[in-house]
């Protein structure tokens, strides 16, 4: 009988299928994600190309089209302007046009950032007061209100956008960064509230009874010992807000125009000369990508804590 | 420190009353150990003197003061909790000097308490580790100092042994009484294990169904129980009650048991009750040819300095703690005696101990 190893642990070839298995999934999901980084360093023309290139001159023309608004030229003209004074203006040159301004996107991708975060924040910040109250006092109608709560979800957001629309309007909330961080802290907070209050209950209450009878109020008692402690889930509910807030696209488009305008809505419109500017489109999104990118990794260590949370007793 | 003093206090959770109109006084640097099974609304009491539920009715004083309905924050108590609740994201230092820095004690004040307390428990050497690396016995050390740095008013604990393993358990059990005479705080202290009330308290009370049945010093509880809970929830094995349906009269001092004339107490309380048992430990039994309640052995328990011989009579097994130079076969008939007059009748009504010569 083979005894050189635990039975508990998968054989060679289990553990061979699995990293197979993983590298072919990673690897298909990974596909529109190179192509689009891929696209964003083409230059207009390798972009449309057919059959597309795979190997390519790579080029900034994407970044810099994506920051500025340019116009067109005669070569006349051109050659009357002193020489450029940088790499960008020279890219734009070589194209026979000249930079005429900064674009919309920087102004469209701090709105994100702002309303983003701003969200996130707010959801998590009453999603864990509330997963806090519902976990440990003795609220009346608990159960119907967590249902009430969760019922929030059950239809898609998008089927209250008119009467939102119209409610926006009257209050003058249309198009303001506050109106929006409302909007999406109120769809997230039901998400929030749930998630916070499993990772809430797996949190003995004898922690705040302990900083209760140390001095503290309950209130300070929460800051000070159940949140550090819920650290886990406040992570793990932080990325899907963001990632829902970072992301939306049907609110944006039909409540922002211009002071509140976020990325998802600005970017697909990028309009270069005769169509789209694929590689401008792919440098915004590109961008676009990273905060939510940088903010799960920063998190990760959290949220890889919080999956196996509560599976084994201290 | 100060004297803890409860007043009729009660605890209902809906339908369910878990503490029944308590009374207890709880004298100034006393040890004092509540002791039930579980669900007896020992920690129920507790918990309301730490002020982690509050009443449903009645006082309870702290010193002069009448806390009752004081948030926890605002008594002065500190608690020791079974599972230790140390703050798991602070080093032990932290977990320390914690209670210290909400009272506004200054940088050095603080630092000086948390050392002073960290010598104590002999716990000065690990104060820059985290929690999680801690052994059971370090953690429980910790609890105490987190505890101890206050200097509360009182100290309560909720079976902080519970969860170490036995040999530890004695051994931390001795640190306790140690700490205890050292610095002389009121405690309270919450078990349900007897060995452990018996040997730190100064003063037990025992606890069942909400109700404090009887609080006394150690050997009183176990030697002069006042209710037949007692009797039986305390000791090793616990009393053996033979039933007897007969009355007692006052000034009764033999019993009529299966034909055999018994000596007893001089009973001084009446009883009509047709359930009355006659209560004996089984120290104070003994083995005999004749004279006794006819019985078989069924069992012979070695317990390194004394045997337990389980005898089968017509009143249930009896147990007999014998010296462990008995010899006895299993099915062996033998009879059984009470070697001296340490014996109580319990009502059959009330299942209180009966007053006599003995339980005066």
């Amino acid at each position: 009988m083979d005894t050189s190893r635990s039975y508990l642990e998968p054989s060679s070839f289990s553990k061979k299928l699995a990293a197979t298995i993983i590298i072919v999934y990673t690897v298909i999901t990974l596909i529109p994600i190179s192509w689009m980084v891929m696209t964003s360093f083409k230059n207009v023309n390798s972009a449309i190309s057919y059959p597309p290139e795979v190997f390519f001159e790579p080029s900034l023309e994407g970044y810099v089209n994506l920051f500025t608004n340019r116009s067109r030229q005669s070569q006349e003209y051109l050659d009357s302007l002193p020489p450029p004074e940088n790499w960008y203006e020279e890219l734009v040159r070589s194209r026979e046009m000249v930079i005429t301004g900064p674009s919309k996107f920087l102004g469209r991708y701090s709105n994100s950032m702002i309303i983003g975060f701003g969200s996130t924040f707010a959801s998590v910040f009453l999603g864990a007061l509330a997963a806090y109250a519902f976990s440990r006092f003795r609220v009346p109608l608990k159960d119907d209100l967590l249902f009430f709560i969760l019922s929030t979800r059950m239809f898609p957001p998008i089927a209250v956008a008119v009467p939102i629309f119209i409610m926006y309007r009257k209050l003058g909330l249309g198009d303001t960064h506050l109106g929006m961080i409302i909007l999406y802290t109120v769809v997230n907070l039901s998400l929030a509230v749930w998630l916070l209050k499993g990772f809430m209950d797996e949190i003995p209450k004898e922690y705040e009874e302990a900083a209760m009878i140390d001095g503290y109020s309950r209130l300070q008692a929460f800051f000070k010992v159940v949140l550090p402690q819920a650290m886990t889930g406040i992570a793990a509910t932080a990325i899907f807000c963001m990632i829902f807030s970072w992301n939306e696209y049907a609110f944006a488009v039909l409540l922002t125009q211009f002071n509140a305008q976020t990325a998802p809505p600005f970017i697909p419109t990028i309009i270069g000369e005769g169509g789209l500017d694929w590689p401008a489109i792919g440098a915004g999104t590109t961008l676009f990508l990273l905060p939510v990118m940088i903010f799960t990794i920063i998190l990760r260590k959290h949220l890889l804590r919080g999956i196996t949370f509560g599976a084994v007793r201290k | 420190m100060s004297q803890i003093k409860i007043a009729n206090l009660q605890k209902s959770f809906g339908d369910f009353t878990a503490v029944k109109n308590s009374n207890l006084t709880i004298n100034d640097k006393e040890f004092f150990v509540l002791l039930g099974p579980s669900g007896c609304g020992k920690t129920t009491t507790l918990r309301m003197i730490a002020g982690l539920e509050l009443p449903t009715s009645g006082e309870i004083y702290l010193g002069e003061e009448e806390v009752g309905m004081l948030r926890a924050s605002e008594r002065d108590i500190a608690f020791v909790f079974q599972l230790f609740a140390l703050y798991p994201h602070m080093n032990v230092k932290n977990n320390l000097s914690f209670p210290l820095k909400m009272q506004g004690y200054n940088r050095s004040e603080i630092k000086t308490r948390v050392e002073e307390a960290a010598k104590l428990l002999r716990i000065d050497h690990i104060l820059n580790s985290s929690i999680s690396s801690l052994s059971g016995g370090d953690r429980q050390r910790v609890a105490l100092g987190r505890a101890l740095v206050r200097r509360p008013k009182a100290f309560l604990m909720d079976e902080p042994l519970g969860t170490l393993d036995a040999e530890f358990r004695e051994l931390m059990c001795l640190e306790l009484k140690k700490l205890h005479i050292d610095i002389g705080a009121t405690t309270v202290y919450v078990t349900h294990d007897q060995l452990e009330a018996m040997s730190l308290a100064d003063r037990i009370a025992v606890m069942d169904g909400g109700e404090i049945l009887q609080a006394d010093e150690p050997a009183v509880i176990y030697n002069k129980p006042a209710t037949k809970f007692v009797a039986s929830f305390i000791g090793s094995p616990g009393m053996n009650f033979i039933n007897i349906d007969q009355g007692i009269s006052n000034e009764q001092s033999t019993l009529n048991i299966e034909g055999t004339d018994f000596n007893i107490p001089k009973q001084y309380e009446i009883s009509k009750s047709k359930k009355n048992s006659f209560g004996i430990r089984p120290e104070n039994l003994s083995l005999t040819n004749e004279g006794g309640l006819k019985g078989s052995v069924f069992g012979v328990e070695y317990l390194g300095s004394r045997k337990i011989i389980t005898v089968k009579t017509n009143f249930g097994e009896i147990k007999v703690k014998t010296n462990i130079s008995t010899s006895v076969k299993i099915n062996e008939n033998v009879q059984v005696k009470p070697s001296n007059n340490n014996i109580i009748i319990f009502d059959g009504e009330t299942d209180r101990s009966l007053k006599s010569e003995f339980m005066n």
